[in-house]
């Protein structure tokens, strides 16, 4: 049993090569995933771009842009994350963001402000939509039969049909299944009204202690992985608790509430990857407390289970039937 | 100094100039794909790579069309992640101006010139119609008539967000009522290269107003010479000298050790891009009805076409044939006259093969169309993922070269450079 170690960037830089950099350093330390943080109006590129933009270039680490369900079309943001997953060969994962900022509402014209209830019940449906657009092609789809002159086995694409209070989309995608099946979602979770609401794969919480983690793994669903975040460094006020000393304490206290609280990993909220991975990880190694995986996709490295094809499970009950 | 040639790799795509059965046919999704044909192309000194864009999948008689290859990637995650392999190369892809946001998508352009160190290009399209309208919020809301206004707003639009150099914005037109802060500085090109394909009169003056680049349909070299001069003589109202809009036919090509060899393969990768089911559903989209109970050996349909312009038989690609009747009548005639079948006649309609020939004769009449002024390049479509520029980047680029018509190395860092424009 290992924890799982993942680090957030909030970088706004435009060179490639500050970025290449940070989650390089974190693929050879066998980080688990890389979070990068976005919204719109921010100064700063698209998260899901320097993902893409690092993806060649990594070989390990879960690659986790930020995007947000509120703006941007769902077909594209399925469509983005699929296309992250086939070029990152299986490391593709999705923090959902809602935005209640009128602000970022302005840049895109289309919304006026709604209630953040209201929002993450939206993302909820998107979310459900990306991933019926995921599973809208079998992996088995693509036949190229030259006897008929098929490329693709047509009953093997899904039309998802959703209708929703706030979009309907028809399909299916135009990305064939990436290789996750269903890349990772993960959600930034303060409370109930995020875990309770959306189905994401991955939560992060923010405790303030050993004791409040535990509360908090207590109270979401057991099949979802838990990361707590920690602030390393705390020069920015901060939603998650921060830490402010030498790397063998934050050791300290990392066993400490991994060992109270049950959660599954920590995600280090970090402006530079290098205080985590140049002494932190090896220490905890030492420790016997953090292994990396020799696993190759996002989903396996969390220990997430094979993602079933909703629509080829269907398919199977009917030719039984 | 005799004029340059520009030349772009367009990844083969979602119809059936594509040859998904030849056994060397490659992956059209894994990112292995993307890597080799970008890099072919780079190491052949291209300008840039291109890819087009999917929002629905095509259908024909109401199904989803099986015969040609389906699916691809999202253009603008693709063409950044290209950008962690490639150098000098530039990325340019189409984004539909009906189907993306300005703020958005200037965003990402100009994340992409940010993150390819100056080598985005956008071949703005527009589309209107429900049909793909179902896979997005807004569903079809965009009347026809407004597809050029929705287009030359959108790119007026995205201008002012990038020379805003990441700081504020108010922008109110027909389509768009938006501000804020941009939120990404000023990208090394200034803003990404744009590309457009539009044909009619009103899409020749968008591009005679805004774009850098023409994707054109114009292959035959009389036609592609009249539209040529057409579309360059536009450009002094707007204040443009000529070589600010370049112009570039999506072509093909088959290279063989002699002429009649090269005729040979030609022929040969024309029957795989046309197995009878593909005759069949080729013609059903002139006809416009269900023709699947013809056998593609045998004579054309003796019926009429079907003329209902708002439920054609294929969704999810522009109208290609303004009179109906009057093609199926030139079609019939051309059958008739050389007996052919439905098979071989849609082998000679439907071609789309220009330059063929040994590597020699191919070099010679590219450089012929460049210096005669029908065109300033040429977008490459080949017919196989991946390696299907191997043998032009092997054989023909150095011809060129000899010629002094083509780079022996990339002059500029940004691809507004190397296609030598400001």
């Amino acid at each position: 049993m290992t924890l799982h170690l993942a680090v957030a960037l909030a970088g706004d830089s435009f060179a490639a090569g500050d970025w290449i950099d940070q989650v390089r350093r974190a693929d050879e330390a066998g980080l688990d995933l890389v979070t990068f943080d976005d919204t719109f109006g921010r100064r700063g590129p698209d998260a899901v771009q320097v993902a893409a933009r690092v993806a060649p270039l990594t070989r390990h680490v879960g690659l986790v842009p930020v995007a947000t369900t509120t703006h941007t079309e769902p077909f594209h943001l399925s469509t983005a994350l699929a296309t992250l997953d086939w070029v990152s060969r299986g490391r593709a994962g999705w923090q959902v963001r809602v935005s209640t900022d009128p602000a970022e509402a302005a840049l895109l014209g289309r919304r006026g402000p709604l209630a953040a209830d209201e929002l993450i019940a939206e993302a909820g449906d998107v979310i459900e939509v990306v991933r019926r657009l995921w599973d809208s092609w079998e992996d088995d789809a693509i036949i190229k039969d030259v006897a008929t002159g098929r490329y693709i086995d047509r009953a093997k694409l899904h039309y998802i049909d959703f209708e929703g209070p706030h979009f309907t989309v028809k399909g299916p995608s135009i990305v064939p299944r990436p290789p996750q099946g269903r890349p990772v979602v993960a959600a930034l979770a303060h409370g109930p009204r995020v875990w309770d609401s959306l189905d994401a794969d991955v939560f992060f919480v923010t405790p303030a202690d050993a004791d409040d983690a535990a509360r908090k793994v207590r109270a979401i669903a057991p099949e979802k992985k838990v990361f707590a975040d920690i602030t390393v460094g705390g020069h920015v006020p901060a939603d998650a608790a921060t830490f402010d000393g030498t790397p063998a304490q934050l050791a300290d206290l990392i066993q400490n509430w991994w060992t109270v609280s049950g959660v599954d990993g920590f995600r280090l909220r970090v402006t530079d990857v290098a205080d985590v991975t140049d002494v932190l990880v090896p220490e905890l190694r030492r420790r016997g407390l953090f292994q990396p995986s020799e696993h190759t996709t996002l989903r396996e490295r969390l220990g997430l289970p094979v993602a079933v094809n909703r629509y080829a499970a269907r398919s199977e009950e009917a030719s039984v039937a | 100094m005799p004029k340059q040639i520009i030349l772009a790799a367009h990844f083969p795509g979602v119809n059936n100039t594509t040859v998904w059965s030849d056994p060397r046919a490659g992956s059209q999704i894994d990112f292995g794909s993307f890597e080799y044909l970008a890099k072919t192309a780079e190491r052949g000194l291209f300008d840039f790579f291109f890819l087009a864009e999917g929002l629905r999948l095509r259908e024909q008689r109401g199904l989803i069309h099986d015969l040609d290859v389906v699916g691809r990637p999202d253009t603008i995650t693709v063409l950044t992640a290209l950008a962690a392999v490639t150098e000098h190369l530039g990325l340019a892809g189409t984004l539909n101006a009906t189907w993306h946001e300005p703020y958005e998508l200037a965003r990402q352009l100009a994340t992409l010139d940010h993150l390819s160190g100056g080598r985005a290009a956008w071949n703005v399209v527009t589309s209107p119609g429900a049909f793909f309208g179902e896979n997005f919020r807004r569903g079809g809301f965009l009347d026809h008539a407004d597809r050029y206004v929705r287009a030359e707003e959108f790119i007026a639009t995205a201008r002012t967000l990038w020379d805003t150099d990441g700081g504020e914005f108010a922008i109110r037109n027909s389509q768009f009522d938006i501000r804020g802060r941009f939120g990404v500085p000023r990208s090394p090109q200034g803003r990404p290269v744009i590309l457009q394909a539009g044909d009619s009169d009103g899409g020749r003056e968008l591009a005679a107003k805004h774009s850098d680049a023409i994707f054109s349909r114009h292959h035959q070299i009389d036609d592609a010479r009249r539209f040529y001069r057409d579309v360059k003589d536009r450009l002094a109202k707007y204040g443009r000298a000529e070589d600010s809009l370049k112009i570039i036919p999506g072509v093909s090509y088959v290279l063989g050790d002699s002429d009649a060899d090269a005729q040979e393969k030609a022929h040969h990768i024309r029957r795989q891009q046309v197995s009878p089911q593909t005759a069949i559903l080729l013609l059903e989209q002139l006809w416009n009805t269900d023709l699947s109970g013809y056998d593609a050996e045998g004579p054309l349909p003796d019926i009429d076409p079907v003329l209902d312009e708002d439920d054609t038989i294929i969704k999810g690609r522009a109208g290609m044939y303004p009179d109906r009747l009057a093609t199926a009548a030139e079609w019939r005639a051309r059958a008739e006259a050389k007996s052919l079948s439905i098979r071989d006649l849609i082998i000679e309609v439907t071609g789309r093969q220009n330059f063929i020939g040994t590597p020699a004769r191919v070099a010679e009449q590219l450089d012929e169309y460049v210096q005669t002024d029908a065109c300033d390049g040429f977008i490459l479509v080949s017919h196989l993922t991946p390696a299907g520029l191997d043998d032009f980047v092997e054989q023909v680029v150095p011809l060129l070269q000899d010629r002094g018509v083509f780079r022996t190395e990339y002059a500029a860092g940004t691809l507004r450079g190397n296609l030598g424009l400001s």
